[in-house]
């Protein structure tokens, strides 16, 4: 990997952080690159991590979540520093390290604290001028790679689906509330996927949630719609989405009724994330010049059962 | 454990009651003693005519009509969620 200059002077911010934190002597000094994409690049050092946000972040939206991880002890991490520093015209926070979840143990994954934590999240109060969950944004952004790559045979059902989704659903407009009813302001974190649950301290502290770029006011039924289209993709087997979604019913968790079937209120939802994630799948596959493998043919296969 | 051939930990699984050992590097599988027949007689009992359900610790979960057919052999993968859980446990459920 070259070391642009954002990703290496990012390395020395965050050896200059966790000195400040821990006496350099006694710093292991291991510096690693945790991400390194265009949107978003995490550099660790020793119990330190530092992020530089996407370049169109807006400052004042990143710092208002910043806030809310501040003030969420147990449910997010909380950050280093409560604002944003500049880094070559990026914004750049630092945050303590916490152990990810294992890719390679299934067995391991903490389904339960993972619904927990939303239904936590999503039972705490929304402080005002908290911007939008950005779910809705980010699956418009996915479907605009989709449009901009070469057409597949998987392309046309994956964009029927999308078309056969609700405007809100697509960015296209507010989500509108219950007939009759204001929209309840939902704390929502806009990303949850089992990349963005870290234990700490590590290596065995309590589970967090991390990342909170797409957190803002929404839906909340979104952060459980991944889970809810991997299990409906065959991809996440019925018992550990039932441990999932049984957990955050013992949370009080508002995004689904407390028994029954949950479908109603996951589905759109679930849906836009199915369609996300089989739209970046062909975008992936097609810049790598080779087939969807079969967990990302079981996605564009969900797509195409949507439209019949 | 470590593999014998590469040297990588080996994580433990659960593949219908039989524990087998998978190494998270070169995904060579380790069986001790017995462990082989465990799983033909499971495999066995799959394919037979009064094989009973699979046991599973909740009764079946509503799934929306666009979902994949839930259950029993699919596809010719060797089961609903054999490799492609693992596949999909280590690639599709941590990517945004």
């Amino acid at each position: 990997m070259t070391a642009t200059p954002l990703l290496s002077d990012l390395t020395t911010r965050a050896k200059a952080k966790a000195h400040s934190r821990t006496h350099p002597r006694s710093c292991p000094c291991g510096a690693a690159t945790l991400t390194d994409r265009p949107d978003g690049t995490v550099v660790r050092h020793a119990d330190t991590v530092a992020k530089a946000h996407a370049p169109d972040t807006a400052r004042t939206e990143l710092t208002a979540r910043l806030t809310v991880a501040a003030r969420l002890p147990g449910v997010l991490l909380p950050p280093l520093t409560p604002t944003p520093v500049d880094l070559h015209g990026r914004l750049v926070t630092f945050w303590p390290y916490g152990d990810p979840v294992d890719p390679e143990n299934p067995d391991a994954a903490p389904w339960e604290e993972a619904a927990t934590l939303l239904a936590r999240l999503h039972r705490s109060p929304a402080p005002p001028g908290l911007p939008p969950m950005r779910g809705p944004a980010k699956a418009a952004r996915a479907i605009a790679r989709l449009r901009a790559t070469i057409p597949q045979p998987a392309t046309e059902p994956v964009l029927r689906a999308w078309a056969a989704l609700p405007a809100w659903a697509r960015a296209e407009a507010p989500m509108p509330g219950l007939p009759g009813q204001p929209l309840r302001p939902t704390l929502c974190h806009g990303d949850l996927h089992l990349g963005q649950l870290v234990r700490h301290p590590a290596p065995d502290g309590p589970w967090l949630l991390i990342d909170v770029d797409d957190l803002g006011v929404g839906g909340p039924a979104w952060d459980l719609a991944r889970p809810a289209a991997w299990y409906a993709c065959g991809l996440l087997p019925p018992d550990e989405w039932t441990r999932f979604l049984t957990a955050y019913r013992a949370a009080s968790g508002p995004a689904v009724p407390a028994d029954g079937d949950p479908w109603p209120a996951l589905d759109v939802a679930a849906r836009a994330l199915t369609v996300q994630t089989a739209a970046l799948a062909i975008v992936k596959a097609t810049a790598a010049d080779r087939p969807l493998d079969d967990v990302q043919q079981a996605v564009v296969d969900a797509c195409t059962r949507m439209g019949s | 454990m470590q593999c014998p051939k590469c040297h990588a930990p080996m994580h433990t699984y659960n593949r219908n009651g039989v524990q087998i050992e998978q190494c998270s590097g070169c995904r060579g599988i380790f069986l001790d003693y017995g462990e082989l027949e465990a799983l033909t007689r499971v495999e066995s009992q799959w394919a037979g005519p009064a094989a009973p359900p699979p046991q599973q610790g909740y009764p079946a979960a509503p799934a929306p009509a666009w979902g994949a057919p839930q259950g029993g052999h699919h596809g010719g993968h060797g089961g609903h969620y054999g490799n492609k859980r693992h596949k999909s446990f280590g690639h599709m459920l941590f990517s945004s």
